[in-house]
């Protein structure tokens, strides 16, 4: 029988398999930043052991920095105290770190794929569970806690129950308006936020072959949000097209040599998936969340499902998380108040997000209720959007660029939501608090929050596009 | 790692189903470097209000229950990866956490951190919920050699699940580093086979 090719992946990597033991899995690369990795390096102190192999080690610094004077030091005690730790641990220890300044820096799982450090084949961790994004190559990536990120520091491997699988297709073509963001929702609203658990997903189909480097990507990113443990794409001529040249992509013979062993990574013909799930593109619209999990979601012109039609024992919490978000029982969101709208975080903060996103405000005005915050997802998507001349065409249209973090995503750093506001945002979780305490988070695609943040409601991003000439 | 005994407590009901890491700890308490203090955060935003007041009517803020197990709704776990939400849970002094459904990155950091993650059924829960309700000093007797969780006023019991390995490692106080690096010389050996030995 043949592989998947999770299976394919995963097996390449097997250092030890023992009846009754998890396997030991080696890991290629391990992606590490300020907030996950300080008390792992403690630990590898008190054990008195070096990192394993720091030349298979990345820093960045992400998840605490400002978006705005990010040269001057960071204001927040606490913030600060962790990035310099985090400098100090990476020099103590020998690790490479793109921190704050540096030309590299940004949200660590943007880096990777720019950089060429995320390749087709790997085995990626990160103490952070959106690293599943880096799957998108057909690389096998996952979040761990920081136990395991101490444990990949001393000894390159990983103690891993080798995954169920799953295999989720996804045909046809999608109408204009909608995009990978919407995609990925829809998968979730269709299999809930747990529907994936104890499985790696391999995404397939027409739809998602037609989909570019960065659609995949946040379609990989949100893999985690269905519970799934991570999320992949076959590699295919588009990935190799984005990984040529990027700095740390083999290059030379070794390029040629990575090329042939990539186009053997695709599940066989006669795999065999523990499940399988298939949606027609057709389908989906633009996407938007209307409660405090990301399967919480619906196409932007239906209504909230009414409490009734959820299973006796959900309503409880259904119900709670109505409340939270202040909306009623099969009621629509269309023409409801927006107060903020993020476009950042490693879902969509990427170079075709922004230029989605300026492309669709161009001649258009911010409403001027609504407070916006642009991020990009990193230094060189930054430098890329200011040599495309996206800065100004946001500017001309009411908005500003920002500095690279996660930002709004979690409000970690000052860049949190009031208490009761509401913010659509194209980041991945609508927890209760996430954004800041009390803070109303609705999940959409990068065109329908600039849809808001131009009209200050919440809008069908296709009744703005129609007017417009197909390109 | 503290090695794991069996566990006689009453529990501390919790019947939401998909917390979160970011309610079991919110991100603005993840600034920390060590593993301490964790617990005082625990469920920050729904024990306390704005005024870092205790609302009287989350069950933690409730004299009525108290244990060193939790039980709560399915999907347990679920969202950011922050093991800061299993250091919570035992700085808080629970030793167990008991749920229908956990997320998997969660049960792996509860096990690396000494604490139980039991997986029952529906029905099962749905029986402590009830006899936890019913009278709160009602204890459940955990036993992880035999692995049954047992409700002691009913006589219940429920047979659970756990990979050996990890059974071995909480009932002996190991970790997996231990195990791993006892392997180093297979892992240098993979190293030089592996496919991207040139990154
Ligand atoms: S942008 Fe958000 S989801 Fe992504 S790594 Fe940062 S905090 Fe996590």
């Amino acid at each position: 029988m043949g592989k998947t090719l999770v299976e394919k992946i995963w097996d390449a990597h097997v250092v030890k398999r023992q009846e009754g033991f998890p396997d030991i899995l080696y890991i290629d690369t391990h992606l590490i930043h300020e907030v996950t990795s300080p008390q792992a390096f403690d630990g590898l102190r008190k054990r008195n052991l070096p990192v394993f192999r720091p030349n298979q080690t990345v820093a960045t610094a992400d998840h605490n920095v400002p978006t705005i004077d990010q040269h001057l030091p960071i204001k927040e005690e606490l913030s600060r105290y962790q990035v310099d730790m985090l400098s100090k641990n990476t020099s103590e220890f020998g690790v490479e770190l793109y921190g704050l300044g540096h030309p590299y820096q940004g949200i660590v799982h943007v880096i990777g794929p720019e950089l060429g450090i995320t390749l087709p084949g790997k085995t990626m961790v990160c103490g952070d569970s959106h690293t599943s994004t880096h799957g998108a190559f057909g690389a096998i990536a996952f979040g761990i806690g920081t136990s395991q990120v101490e444990q990949v520091f001393a000894t390159q491997c990983l103690l891993q129950q080798a995954p169920k699988t799953m295999k989720i297709e996804i045909n046809g073509t999608l109408e204009k308006g909608v995009g990978a963001k919407d995609i990925v929702l829809y998968v979730i609203s269709k299999t809930t936020a747990a529907g994936g658990t104890g499985y790696f997903v391999e995404f397939a189909g027409s739809a998602i072959r037609a989909l570019s480097m960065e659609g995949r990507m946040t379609v990989c990113n949100m893999s985690i949000e269905m519970g799934a443990r991570g999320g992949l794409i076959a590699p295919d001529q588009t990935t190799f097209d984005y990984v040529e040249g990027r700095e740390f992509a083999p290059k030379g013979e070794k390029w040629e040599e990575s090329l042939a062993y990539w186009k053997t990574l695709y599940s066989d013909e006669d795999a065999e998936f523990d499940a399988v799930l298939e949606f027609d593109a057709a389908d989906i619209q633009p996407m938007i969340t209307y409660g405090t999990n990301p399967g919480m979601g619906i196409g932007i012109a239906q209504n909230i499902p009414a409490t009734e039609s959820q299973v006796e024992s959900e309503r409880p919490s259904y119900k709670k998380a109505l409340n939270y978000m202040g909306f009623a029982d099969s009621e629509s969101l269309i023409g409801k108040r927006v107060d903020y709208v993020f476009i950042g975080s490693c879902t969509n903060s990427r170079i075709e997000d922004l230029r989605e996103v300026a492309n669709f405000v161009q001649g258009k005005q911010k409403a001027p209720q609504v407070e916006v915050w642009i991020v990009p997802g990193s230094k060189q998507v930054e430098a890329q959007a200011k040599a495309e001349g996206i800065d100004n065409v946001l500017e001309a249209a009411g908005f500003i660029l920002r500095e690279p973090g996660c930002s709004a995503c979690l409000g970690m750093n000052e860049d949190k939501i009031p208490a009761g506001k509401y913010c659509v945002s194209t980041s991945n979780r609508n927890f209760e608090g996430r954004q800041g305490p009390n803070a109303r988070t609705l999940l959409a695609s990068p065109l329908t929050a600039a849809a808001a943040a131009i009209t200050g409601k919440i809008t069908d991003v296709r009744e703005l596009l129609g007017a417009e000439a197909v390109v | 790692m503290k090695k794991f005994e069996t566990l006689n407590s009453s529990v501390v009901p919790l019947p939401i189903e998909n917390i979160d890491t970011d309610q079991i700890i919110p991100a603005r308490f993840l600034k920390a470097t060590t593993r301490d203090g964790f617990g005082d955060n625990l469920f920050r935003d729904w024990r306390f209000d704005g005024d870092n007041q205790p609302k009287p009517d989350f069950v933690m803020n409730d004299a009525t229950y108290a244990g060193k197990i939790l039980v709560a709704g399915k999907n347990f776990g679920c969202g950011s990866s922050r093991e800061h939400a299993a250091w919570a849970i035992q700085d808080y002094g629970f030793d167990v956490v008991i749920s229908s459904f956990f997320a998997d990155i969660f049960k792996g950091n509860a096990l690396n951190n000494g604490v139980l993650p039991i997986q029952v059924t529906e029905e099962f829960l749905e029986k402590i919920f009830a006899s936890t309700f019913k009278n709160p000093e009602s204890k459940l007797v955990v036993d992880l050699e035999a692995q049954t969780v047992t409700i002691q006023d009913t006589n219940e019991s429920f047979t659970f699940e756990i990979n050996p390995y990890k059974k071995s490692c909480l009932i002996n106080g190991y970790d997996d580093i231990d195990y791993i690096l006892s392997h180093r010389a297979e892992i240098e050996e993979f190293e030089k086979t592996r496919p991207y030995s040139y990154v």
